[in-house]
């Protein structure tokens, strides 16, 4: 059911889509963190591997170069969380804030961006 | 903001959603900080490696390790949220459920703090 919000009017065509959107905000929240349930156990894992190594940026890098599947774990790693992250703020944003609609949304979009970009810039510095 | 009754902080559910909600906050607010500084690995590795030294010490140590039990919190809870939803909900489970997340967390924040 569509909760109208405000004074917005809400016709049917809008309705659907909205509720269209709202499922697959559903399901990409849940499939990005079964994704991520098993990046941050492996992240989590690895961090006290690395400690252990002696953490450094020659160590950090090694460790990439080890072995091509880091690099390309690490890039879906970030592709999962550039999906969850920004979902999970905006329910935040709508619960906690007040802040909804238009503006949010794109706010939102930005913020998955650069956390793609960054992440993504982030591992092919590593890797490359 | 909606405010909810007070009497639904009596239970467990209502402090596992704010920790879920806070590590969140916490976690998306780190990640941009993460990922610049890594990004500095080949370019800057001394830069990189004063960093790693900085953060060896005591109050950025202790800082790391909640940002560590954050992460691990999230993804305790994370789990205990996705065996709710798809597996389904057992009532007289949901405390030892809440239980078993917490004690992971904790867990591996300690192994975390007394690694390094």
């Amino acid at each position: 059911m569509i909760e109208a919000r405000g004074d917005a009017p809400i016709d049917a065509a809008a309705g659907a889509r909205a509720t269209r959107a709202a499922a697959w905000r559903f399901v990409l929240q849940r499939a990005s963190a079964a994704v991520l349930a098993v990046c941050v156990v492996v992240h989590l894992a690895s961090i006290i591997v690395a400690i252990r190594g002696g953490l450094s940026a020659e160590a950090i890098v090694a460790r990439m170069h080890a072995n091509p599947a880091w690099p390309a774990f690490y890039a879906v790693f970030v592709v999962a969380v550039a999906i969850h992250a920004p979902l999970g703020l905006r329910a935040i944003a709508d619960e906690w804030l007040g802040l909804r609609g238009k503006v949010t949304d794109i706010a939102l979009g930005l913020v998955a961006l650069l956390l793609l970009a960054g992440g993504l810039y982030a591992v092919a510095s590593l890797a490359g | 903001m909606r405010r909810s009754d007070f009497r639904a902080r009596e239970h467990s559910g209502w402090w596992a959603f704010l920790v879920h909600r806070v590590s969140g906050i916490v976690l998306a607010l780190f990640l941009p900080v993460h990922f610049f500084v890594l990004s500095q690995a080949l370019s800057r590795p001394t830069r990189l490696n004063d960093f790693l030294a900085w953060t060896r010490a005591p109050g950025v140590k202790l800082a790391e390790t909640l940002l560590v039990l954050a992460l691990a919190a999230h993804l305790a809870g994370g789990v205990r949220l996705l065996f709710v939803e798809f597996v389904g909900w057992r009532a007289n489970w949901q405390k030892s459920a809440l239980a078993i997340a917490a004690a992971a967390a904790l867990a591996y924040a300690l192994l975390f703090a007394l690694n390094g």
